[in-house]
């Protein structure tokens, strides 16, 4: 009995932590006030300049977790919240480059007499370009309510189907999530102790899943064309692109290339290290 | 305002479930559309938003609805959903109150006012910024009228607007629907809260019309009731 109450719980939370979102991106902060193109743009120029190192640059990518770090102090988002609600990716990402150190077994530093592989650095190089990319990314959606990340998206000329289908599957993934929360209570009332759902249930559970999301879709989707909804939103109004606005992004991008091309760590050591 | 014309519907070929059906519902008017489970009742409410088309014509304000009129007959009416859950999609009740009216072309400042309007007559400021997926059942409930109210619909549908609301919120949305100046087709099970909102009943039964009179006496017939799957509202029993 115990399990099906734990199951439910998790079901309801993962509703919760969906909400949560929206109630972290509606909250006020310098980071939030910006321009949505800016944050928009500033997190996609992030992703590329972390992306683009070397796989054996370990020096390198480690001072990119400044920008992100800065961003969470200054936007009062807390960063153990990034990293809980990244707890079912962040594991797939580390997994990227698990087998580096199995194929690279060169011996490329030696700290204290134990020699590092090159196998072994550009596992840790490539976490770290996806824990610092999930982590702007979370910044930007934290920052962002999705009707002005979608307004930005429109601004920046991106198609208006392609910008509804991502408000329309932000919504719907809400709804499915809560048929998913229905079924499974209703399910372990009648299958208490048991771990998880039957495999023999499982075609018949997701062929009801798909049906009763469908259609909720559906009469949710009517309530939307009652009201004038026709092929895509009417878009949040965001304020004008400020000076501000444009600083943040300039500085940013200043920061980045600074980071990417100055060697920041050799510079803070060379500070410390006569 | 609202007309249904010999009209015809079947989601099946061969099972028709609305059978010639015509009734005129003047401007101003409370209606309530009364009938067992299948009757036929949802089918009614859905053709005369344009969900569904049948044979036969429905016509809001003398225009009829079809593909071409949606938009204009859309901006007529507005639907109280059964389910405020399908209804409150956007994150906050603001969000929601916007929705439509934006859609429909009204600039911001027209629209802030009018949401400030509508949620200062239903006593609802409160609500105003409130997350919807924290609000309760009953607030939902009010939020919606809300939101179709914000789009100032000539006529207004709701399909059972007081189902699974205890008996405050019930009420609450009772005197609200009573102060309601709009025309008004409420279908529901609630034969007391139709007896305190509709002047005028609709009996369907076998997506017929089975009676169409004054609601206190067609509430209070217990064999015509009886003989259609319904009871007596409690307060006549």
């Amino acid at each position: 009995m115990k399990k099906g109450i734990y199951r439910m719980n998790k079901m309801q939370k993962a509703l919760a932590e969906l909400s949560e979102m929206d109630e972290l991106a509606a909250r006020r902060s310098p980071v939030h006030t910006l321009h949505p193109a800016a944050k928009l743009l500033t997190t996609i120029v992030y992703i590329l300049v972390t992306l683009s190192f070397d796989k054996y640059d370990l020096s390198g990518i480690v001072p990119m977790v400044l920008w992100p770090v800065l961003m969470f102090t200054i936007s009062g988002v807390n960063v153990r919240t990034c990293f809980y609600k990244l707890r079912i990716v962040l594991p797939l990402v580390m997994a990227v480059g698990l087998f580096n150190p199995f194929f690279d077994k060169e011996i490329m530093v030696s700290i204290g007499g134990i020699g590092v592989s090159g196998g072994v650095i550009s596992m840790i190089t490539l976490m770290l370009k996806g824990v610092f990319c999930l982590m702007a990314s979370f910044l930007l959606m934290a920052t962002t309510k999705i009707d002005s990340l979608c307004a930005a998206l429109r601004k920046l000329h991106v198609p208006a189907m392609l910008v509804s289908l991502l408000q329309l599957t932000y919504r719907y993934v809400g709804v499915m999530t809560e048929e998913l929360a229905v079924m499974t209570e209703a399910y372990h009332l009648r299958a208490p102790g048991q771990k998880g759902i039957h495999i023999s249930a499982w075609g018949s559970f997701l062929g009801q899943l798909l049906l009763r999301s469908m259609d909720r879709a559906q009469e949710l989707f009517s309530s939307m064309m009652l009201r004038g909804y026709h092929e895509h939103f009417h878009y949040a109004d965001i304020d004008r692109f400020r000076a501000r606005d444009a600083l943040f992004m300039a500085g940013c991008i200043l920061f980045f290339v600074l980071l990417r091309y100055g060697n920041i760590a050799q510079l803070i050591g060379g500070l410390v290290v006569y | 305002m609202i007309e249904f014309r010999n009209v015809k519907f079947e989601y099946e070929k061969g099972k028709e479930v609305l059978h010639d059906m015509s009734f005129r519902i003047e401007k101003g008017e409370s209606v309530g559309l009364i009938g067992a489970n299948g009757a036929g009742k949802s089918t009614i409410m859905k053709l005369l938003l344009g969900l569904l088309q049948g044979e036969g014509k429905v016509l809001i304000d003398g225009t009829e609805v079809k593909k071409e009129t949606l938009g204009e007959i859309r901006a007529k009416l507005g639907f109280v959903l059964q389910n405020s859950d399908n209804q409150m999609f956007m994150p906050t009740v603001y969000e929601d109150m916007i929705f439509g009216p934006l859609n429909y072309g009204l600039s911001r400042e027209v629209v802030d006012k009018r949401v400030d309007e509508v949620l200062a007559r239903l006593n609802l400021e409160y609500l105003k910024h409130r997350y919807n997926h924290k609000i309760s059942g009953g607030e939902k409930r009010m939020g919606a009228i809300a939101t179709i109210l914000a789009m100032e619909p000539a006529a207004i549908l709701m399909d059972e607007p007081t189902s699974a609301l205890d008996p405050y919120n019930r009420r609450l949305v009772i005197n609200t629907i009573r102060e309601l100046e709009q025309t008004k087709l409420i279908a529901s099970h609630d034969l007391d809260m139709i007896l305190d909102t509709c002047d005028r009943v609709i009996l369907i039964s076998g997506g017929r019309i089975a009676a169409d009179g004054p609601a206190r006496e067609i509430l209070s017939n217990k064999e015509l009731l009886e003989a259609n799957r319904m009871e007596l509202p409690l307060r006549m029993q």
